[in-house]
């Protein structure tokens, strides 16, 4: 015990007197956690949209104001000729071209029926469908308007009859994506920085050599790896905790569970985490190694977290690879606690499948370090 | 006995690294491994300490042997590898604390095995490791090597890359300790400090060619060298390199050490031969006969 805590100790001062390190593990989460929640959003704004108006009518210049009106649409240019418009998006200029034919004042007053052509850049084919989705909806409300106005003119006695959707959204009412992102945010920063730092950590002592010297010492397996790891594992709830902080003061997420399941969970999270560190570390020689590999897990890990692709929107086979992604459920116990408020009850598959987990893989991790070479 | 290896042999993939070695080290005696970069000195090292496991014969030290035993040798043995490998961001004094502990001892306790070297390196005691001058930081590496009073002390290498007055000093420490009726296990390229050990080793390729104490290696020498020097060195290596029997020719220092086939051997003739070669200032003297000449001659 008292080696333990003398690894330990020796840990911290190595840890608090490089201040390139310190710096890495302190103000870069800090500022990876402001800028990707304030720029990761999965709202699609300032789509440039540019209108041919073959028409020139009140109707037509009526639907041209209410995508004006909207926030999410910034009007480039109006043209008269759909060649010129087609130039405009093949430059990038424009993303959105909506085309109001000859006789769409006309056909809408006398027949009730006419057609708006819109065409949308979909290189990025989510943006596209979110664009697809904004244009359909001011159509919508622009037809009904027209519908209304055009039924008093007439004089028609029959009421038509109108189904209206009221969404109401839980968890999340203002769907403010901030809410939602932060917690998984959070998540990756705290995998990141353990992940990194506990796989370099022992490799690096393998480098300088130090790690031979220790090798021929009477110390015992487990009271070197704990005394190497624990340190990490302090770090890992630190860095938690001030990414907590400020997503409470900067983001004002809603944080309704007990923040306490959030430490348990973690606390068992990071051991499994740093067991993954130890089990790179054991198979490097070197810290760049160690690095590469450890890059190589974290972006597979944070693509098929769910955390900015939904897992239910993979293929089934990517769905079931997902199980052995152990962000994915960090990610979901973070947002069940502090969105939904859920108690131990609701987080006990994931919180079983961790503990396995860090089991597992910390023995694999430890059977894998050998005192001799 | 305090080292005994028995037909020990290490290989990596098709390089034979130590080839069937066995040699006995008695108790307090200070014996060296000298032999070339890539002799296998350093694997034999890594096998005797435990950090490598064999792939043929035995090896045990203060009778424990190195596979089954690993856990007594680690705590009575101190291992100062070649590379300085002590933790360069901590302080002299937290190095210490820290192998100390790693021991189960303290500074305190055996301060009077380390005080000779200690007090060297105590001024800067607060100073990281990382910025101590090559002598100092041998000087701590070999404190912490005997912070826990090891009976058997394995030094691989310990004056590569050190000053020649720290070299001295470090061999003056080594005869101190042997004094505690430590054993001590020594690996050098140098030749010159082979001499100060009481046996040697004398290892190549992973074999040992010879071991014996230096003065005996120097004794049984059968052959006759010569000191030989002219104004043109260069011109001299070749064409000594041409007499007729010529049995070794190399640069030695500031003469050139020469070696005849024949025991008749008349440096009279070989004198003439240089002036034919338009040599001038020649100069031939019987050599005193160094470990290195018996080295290179193996």
């Amino acid at each position: 015990m008292k080696t333990i805590l003398f690894i330990v100790q020796k840990e911290f001062k190595q840890i608090f007197r490089d201040k390139n390190m310190l710096k890495l593990i302190f103000i870069l989460p800090i500022l990876q956690l402001l800028i990707l929640s304030n720029a990761a959003t999965f709202d699609v704004k300032n789509i440039n949209i540019t209108f041919v108006d073959n028409d020139q009518s009140s109707d037509s210049k009526n639907l041209i104001e209410s995508f004006r009106a909207s926030s999410y649409f910034k009007s480039t240019a109006s043209f008269f000729s759909e060649k010129e418009a087609v130039e405009e998006m093949q430059k990038g200029n424009t993303d959105i071209i909506v085309n109001i034919p000859v006789h769409f004042n006309r056909d809408l007053q006398k027949q009730q029926k006419t057609s708006v052509s819109v065409t949308i850049n979909a290189i990025d084919a989510a943006t596209a469908g979110i664009e697809n989705v904004y244009v359909t909806q001011i159509i919508t409300t622009f037809n009904s308007k027209i519908q209304t106005e055009s039924t008093y003119l007439s004089d028609l006695t029959e009421v038509q009859e109108s189904l209206l959707v009221i969404p109401s959204f839980w968890y999340n009412k203002t769907l403010n994506y901030k809410t939602f992102m932060v917690p998984g945010i959070l998540v990756l920063l705290v995998t990141m920085l353990t992940l990194f730092l506990s796989s370099m950590n022992i490799v690096k002592e393998k480098e300088l050599g130090t790690l031979e010297q220790i090798n021929v010492t009477p110390i015992k397996k487990h009271q070197f790896i704990i005394g190497k790891l624990f340190p990490f594992w302090i770090l890992g709830l630190v860095i938690l905790t001030v990414g907590l902080i400020i997503a409470k003061v900067v983001f004002n997420v809603p944080m309704l569970g007990n923040m306490l399941l959030v430490y348990l969970f973690t606390g068992v999270y990071l051991l499994l985490v740093l067991g993954i560190g130890l089990f790179i570390s054991n198979h490097t020689d070197t810290q760049q190694q160690a690095m590469f590999i450890a890059w190589f897990f974290m972006v597979i890990f944070i693509l098929m977290s769910g955390l900015f692709t939904p897992i239910e929107s993979m293929p089934k086979w990517a769905q079931n690879s997902t199980l052995i992604n152990p962000i994915r459920y960090f990610v979901e116990v973070m947002r069940m606690v502090m969105l939904k408020g859920s108690g131990f009850s609701d987080i006990i598959p994931q919180f079983v499948i961790i503990s396995v987990y860090a089991i597992l893989m910390n023995g694999l991790a430890v059977c894998s370090y050998k005192k001799t070479t | 006995m305090s080292i005994k290896v028995q037909n020990i042999s290490k290989s990596y993939k098709n390089l034979k690294a130590v080839d069937s070695v066995s040699f006995e080290v008695k108790k307090g005696e200070l014996f060296g491994l000298i032999g070339p970069d890539g002799a296998g000195k350093t694997t034999l090292f890594r096998i005797l300490t435990t950090l490598l496991i064999a792939d043929e014969g035995s090896a045990a030290i203060m009778g424990f042997d190195v596979v089954r035993d690993y856990k007594s040798i680690r705590s009575a043995v101190g291992y100062m590898p070649g590379k300085f490998s002590l933790y360069q961001d901590l302080t002299v004094e937290e190095n210490l604390t820290f192998f100390a502990t790693l021991f189960g001892t303290t500074i305190a306790e055996n301060y009077e095995l380390i005080k000779d070297i200690y007090i060297q390196i105590e001024p800067f005691k607060n100073r990281r490791a990382g910025a101590l001058s090559g002598g100092m930081k041998q000087k701590l590496a070999l404190c912490c090597a005997l912070i826990h009073a090891p009976k058997v002390l394995f030094l691989d290498e310990p004056t590569t890359g050190v000053d020649p007055i720290s070299r001295k000093e470090f061999w003056e420490m080594l005869k101190r300790l042997q004094q505690q009726d430590i054993t001590i296990l020594v690996s050098t390229p140098y030749m010159d400090e082979a001499s100060l050990c009481d046996r040697i080793a004398l290892i190549q390729h992973g074999v040992v060619l010879k071991i014996d104490s230096p003065e005996n290696i120097i004794k049984n020498y059968d052959k006759t060298i010569y000191d030989v020097a002219t104004k043109n060195t260069h011109s001299l290596i070749h064409d000594l390199k041409n007499y007729p029997s010529q049995y070794s020719v190399y640069a030695f220092g500031e003469f050139v050490h020469y070696t005849d086939q024949e025991n008749n051997f008349d440096r009279k003739e070989l004198e003439k031969y240089l002036k034919d070669k338009n040599h001038t200032d020649i100069k031939i003297k019987q050599a005193q006969i160094a470990i290195e000449d018996v080295f290179m001659d193996l």
